[in-house]
């Protein structure tokens, strides 16, 4: 486990009192919604960021509603912090707890309430997988768009926590894009409805503010979904560039050139020898960089669209160009990349960085990533969403090696840096949570954040929600009792 | 009045005015001062002056600007390189008269979003990043430019569509797209109002990507396209994209709406026009003296508003948004009650009353009130960034 992350200490009278909480808690739920038992937290005490984790005070599993305004309105009498969890796939800690801290899982809200096509949305309770939504209405022609690499267990809560993205968010946008209106409990536990079916509710952009807010201004325990009408078809075609760079202009023309293909994903050498030798995809193995674009609509327009985008790769020197030939070709070339996250893991850890640059400092951050690595003595891999410039280097590292796994921790924020510097953004797509939380000077002012933390307050007056999440634990406003500190 | 021409002046300005606690009046341009509650002060902040382009990368489908660019400034140097806003912002101009010149920063700060929000979102989807000054004359960055960022809260979000209310934009720096190559648009007659919304209904739950759909009743039918669309009801869907693609979307979507009603094709050039008209509410922007509200509601129950409606007063009405948006002129009172009411009922929603006289508007609130929680969540917000309360005061109702 490592350490360069501090946690806050946690509450003793909490700590002292925690039989008569748990009695309480107990009141508030029926049986077998309560997970107070040492052996049963311990899947609770991480998520997907393993490098750290904490056992919690324990686990509350409620099936309404009602009953997480109630656990809500007795942990904000009693200043007991709450975390909120989705299904634990979060990969910047935003779901990890502490030992004074109430879990409130929503994997028991878990109906999809109504489907609505003639108004092409969906109503659902936050413990709905994401991928649930897209089955429920596959029959029926459509789909939910937001497609994260986790869907087959990530839930519709967590995506909004973190306003998730995906592959596909190149042409159909993330979360916050998608999401028409939520039921939210509030600090006091007071419940509120924000949006509905409507495409803008009237005031301020409340939904704006609470997607992607990690939990921490309230509990989300329904959402109004978008969903769309499926295209007919969708084909991806592999492309093999004998440098990044070359590979980066290409993606540059395709997009400037009005085509916007629903995903451009980027891998670099290494990541393709690791994604082949997992997938045997028939990715090639004589290019330095290698692109996945997937088009879609009839057979004719995909064919209109792929010779253009052919057009332009063999203008930038493209030296493969693969073209999946059948259904099966088509799921062997996604299976390559959407288990690069877990081929890398068969051979090695690694993590995963999330930063966003712009199109045009793609080759840049690629190159100076390379130097980055290298000065820490390590290897990296990149696979990512170029169409958008979100970068996910994984860097590889050995876990039983704490010195290493220390220079790991260094380097990735050493690249995190270097995004912002280069005009992006620490985090594209996985959240703040604990892990970039004290990077978070580097890419805004004291200003900034202060603000960021005002507007938190508003939501929740004593920070219960989340409260040692995305705001470095340094200088919070004093206003914000015990538990901002 | 203060005109500040560049971010250091406007800081100032707004430092000196926190200090005192002296409300301001922003102004961009002034094309919308119809649109909210009067403003309750006399010192009027005009942002006129701050303007440029600060940069813009064609290939990276971004720019920045100051908060006080003209609206044309941005539009010319995008159709310079074929590109476009892809939320098409409704200009207000038509609606409330006047010569000024609508300015990006107003564009974001109400929201302004048109037809093709249905496809590719609001304004505020396609704002990437802000620098405003707060009610504290603080200078706050919040989001970037790029087009995927989840670091800290959503700032962009909650400014985007605040009315000036909380704060002041510097700078907004938004996302802008390829112009598509090209364009058309199918229009079905003489369909009624429920008829109208299912076949648009239908037509966004098939795979050929419309990327607006309207429905015009009779009523307004001739005010649009100078007249050219004759005179029965007309619900126009609209397809854009490559050449090739749209060629075969087009075939798909006049198959499947054949049985519906006579169909007809308007080209890219016609549609433009016609798209604008519904955009800016060209088939009411004549009847100064009625009250017109903009209501959004879930698509589905926007045609049954206003038959509901008509049992009772005398409206007219045509629809956006595959029939959620509804803008609806009142003949004679705005009945605020009524219409909320009515909108209640059914689902949900909102009303904004558009345009009505001085009078009305000091006695009917224009906008939706909300419910007591949100109402409170919303002036902590406020509190938390204009804590003097001297943005815009009584522009919105918290």
């Amino acid at each position: 486990m490592s350490d360069i992350i501090a946690f806050r200490e946690p509450d003793q009278a909490i700590l002292e009192r925690r039989t008569e909480i748990l009695a309480d808690l107990a009141d508030l739920l029926p049986a077998d919604c309560l997970v107070t038992e040492e052996r049963e937290l311990v899947p609770f005490e991480t998520d997907a960021f393993v490098a750290y984790r904490r056992l919690p005070l324990a686990v509350a599993l409620p099936q309404s509603t009602e009953q997480v305004a109630a656990l809500v309105r007795y942990c904000h009498r009693f200043n007991i912090p709450v975390i909120p969890r989705g299904a634990g796939t979060s990969l910047s800690g935003g779901a990890i707890p502490q030992e004074d801290a109430l879990v409130i899982g929503v994997s028991k809200l878990n109906r999809i309430l109504e489907v609505d096509l003639p108004n092409r949305c969906a109503r659902v309770e936050a413990g709905v997988t994401n991928i649930a939504i897209s089955q429920a209405v596959d029959a029926d022609g459509f789909f939910y768009a937001p497609d994260p690499s986790s869907q087959l267990a990530c839930t519709i809560g967590g995506n909004i926590g973190m306003n998730s993205g995906g592959a596909h968010c190149l042409k159909y946008g993330v979360t916050t894009n998608n999401l028409l209106g939520v039921r939210m409990v509030m600090f006091d536990g007071e419940i509120v409805e924000i949006g509905g079916k409507a495409l803008d509710a009237a005031g301020y952009d409340l939904l704006g503010l609470v997607c992607g807010s990690e939990g921490q201004l309230g509990i989300v325990t329904e959402a109004t979904v978008r969903l769309i009408a499926k295209p007919e078809g969708a084909r991806p075609v592999l492309f093999g560039f004998p440098t990044s760079e070359a590979a980066g202009a290409c993606v540059s023309e395709i997009i400037g050139a009005g085509i916007i293909p629903v995903a451009i994903e980027y891998m670099d050498k290494p990541a393709i020898e690791i994604c082949e030798a997992f997938a045997q995809a028939g990715y090639p193995m004589d290019v330095e960089a290698l692109l996945i674009v997937e088009v879609e609509g009839s057979d004719e327009e995909m064919e209109a669209m792929l010779a253009r985008i052919i057009d332009i790769a063999k203008r930038h020197g493209v030296s493969t160009v693969k073209e999946s030939q059948s259904a099966t070709e088509a799921a062997l070339i996604w299976k390559g990349r959407k288990s690069a996250f877990g081929a890398t893991g068969r051979i090695s850890d690694y993590i995963c960085m999330d930063g966003t640059v712009p199109l045009g400092q793609l080759s840049y951050v690629l190159s100076e990533t390379s130097r980055i690595i290298a000065r820490y003595g390590l290897r990296v891999a990149n696979v990512f969403h170029a169409g958008d410039g979100n970068m996910h280097p994984l860097i590889l590292f050995d876990a039983n090696d704490p010195e290493e796994a220390r220079k790991a921790e260094l380097a990735g924020n050493d690249i995190l840096r270097l995004c912002v510097d280069a005009g992006g953004c620490l985090t594209g797509e996985h959240g703040v949570g604990i892990e970039k939380r004290d990077l978070m000077t580097h890419q805004y002012s004291r200003a900034d954040l202060d603000q960021q933390m005002h507007v938190r307050a508003a939501f929740d007056p004593r920070w219960i929600f989340n409260p040692s999440k995305v705001f470095p634990l340094e200088n919070r406003p004093r206003s914000a009792a015990g538990n901002a500190t | 009045m203060y005109q500040p021409a560049n971010e250091d002046e406007l800081i100032a300005c707004i430092a000196d005015a926190a200090a005192v606690a002296t409300p301001l009046n922003i102004r961009g341009g002034g094309t919308r001062d119809g649109l909210g509650n009067p403003v309750a002060c006399e010192a009027k902040l005009d942002l006129s002056a701050l303007t440029g382009i600060v940069s813009y990368n064609p290939a990276e489908l971004v720019m920045t600007a100051r908060a006080g660019t003209p609206l044309a400034e941005i539009t010319a140097a995008l159709d310079a390189n074929a590109q476009m806003l892809t939320f098409e912002p409704m200009d207000h101009r038509p609606l409330y008269g006047g010569s000024g010149t609508p300015t990006i920063g107003g564009v974001f700060a109400v929201n302004a979003s048109g037809p093709r929000r249905i496809l590719a979102g609001a304004a505020r989807d396609n704002l990437l990043g802000v620098r405003f000054i707060n009610g504290m004359g603080e200078v706050i960055q919040s989001g970037g430019r790029v087009m995927k960022n989840v670091t800290g809260l959503d700032l962009v979000k909650l400014l985007a569509g605040s009315y000036g209310t909380l704060g002041v934009f510097s700078t907004v720096t938004f996302k802008v797209l390829p112009k598509p190559e090209t364009a058309a648009t199918i229009v079905v007659s003489g369909l009624n109002d429920a008829e109208a919304a299912a076949a648009m209904a239908e037509a966004m739950a098939l795979p050929v990507e419309v990327s607006a759909a309207a429905h015009l009743p009779e009523s307004v039918v001739g005010r649009v396209l100078n007249g050219d669309l004759a005179n029965a009801p007309a619900t126009c869907l609209r397809l854009e994209g490559l050449t090739e693609s749209v060629d075969v979307r087009r075939e798909k979507l006049l198959a499947a709406m054949a049985d519906k009603g006579p169909v007809t094709v308007i080209d890219q050039e016609r549609g433009e026009k016609l798209w604008c008209d519904i955009s800016n509410v060209r088939p009411f922007a004549d009847r100064r003296d009625k009250p017109l509200w903009r209501v959004s509601v879930t698509p589905s129950a926007g045609h049954v508003l206003v038959a509901a409606l008509r049992l009772q007063t005398g409206v007219d009405a045509f629809y956006d948004w595959q029939g959620g948006l509804v803008w609806l002129a009142m003949e004679q009172d705005p009945e605020a009650t009524l219409l909320r009411a009515a909108i209640a009922q059914l689902g949900g929603g909102h009303a904004t009353l558009v345009r009505a006289s001085a009078d009305m508007r000091a006695s009917v609130p224009v906008f939706e009130p909300q419910p007591k929680p949100l109402a409170m969540l919303s002036a902590r917000i406020k509190a938390a960034i204009d804590p003097h309360n001297i943005f815009n005061p009584g522009r919105i109702t918290l």
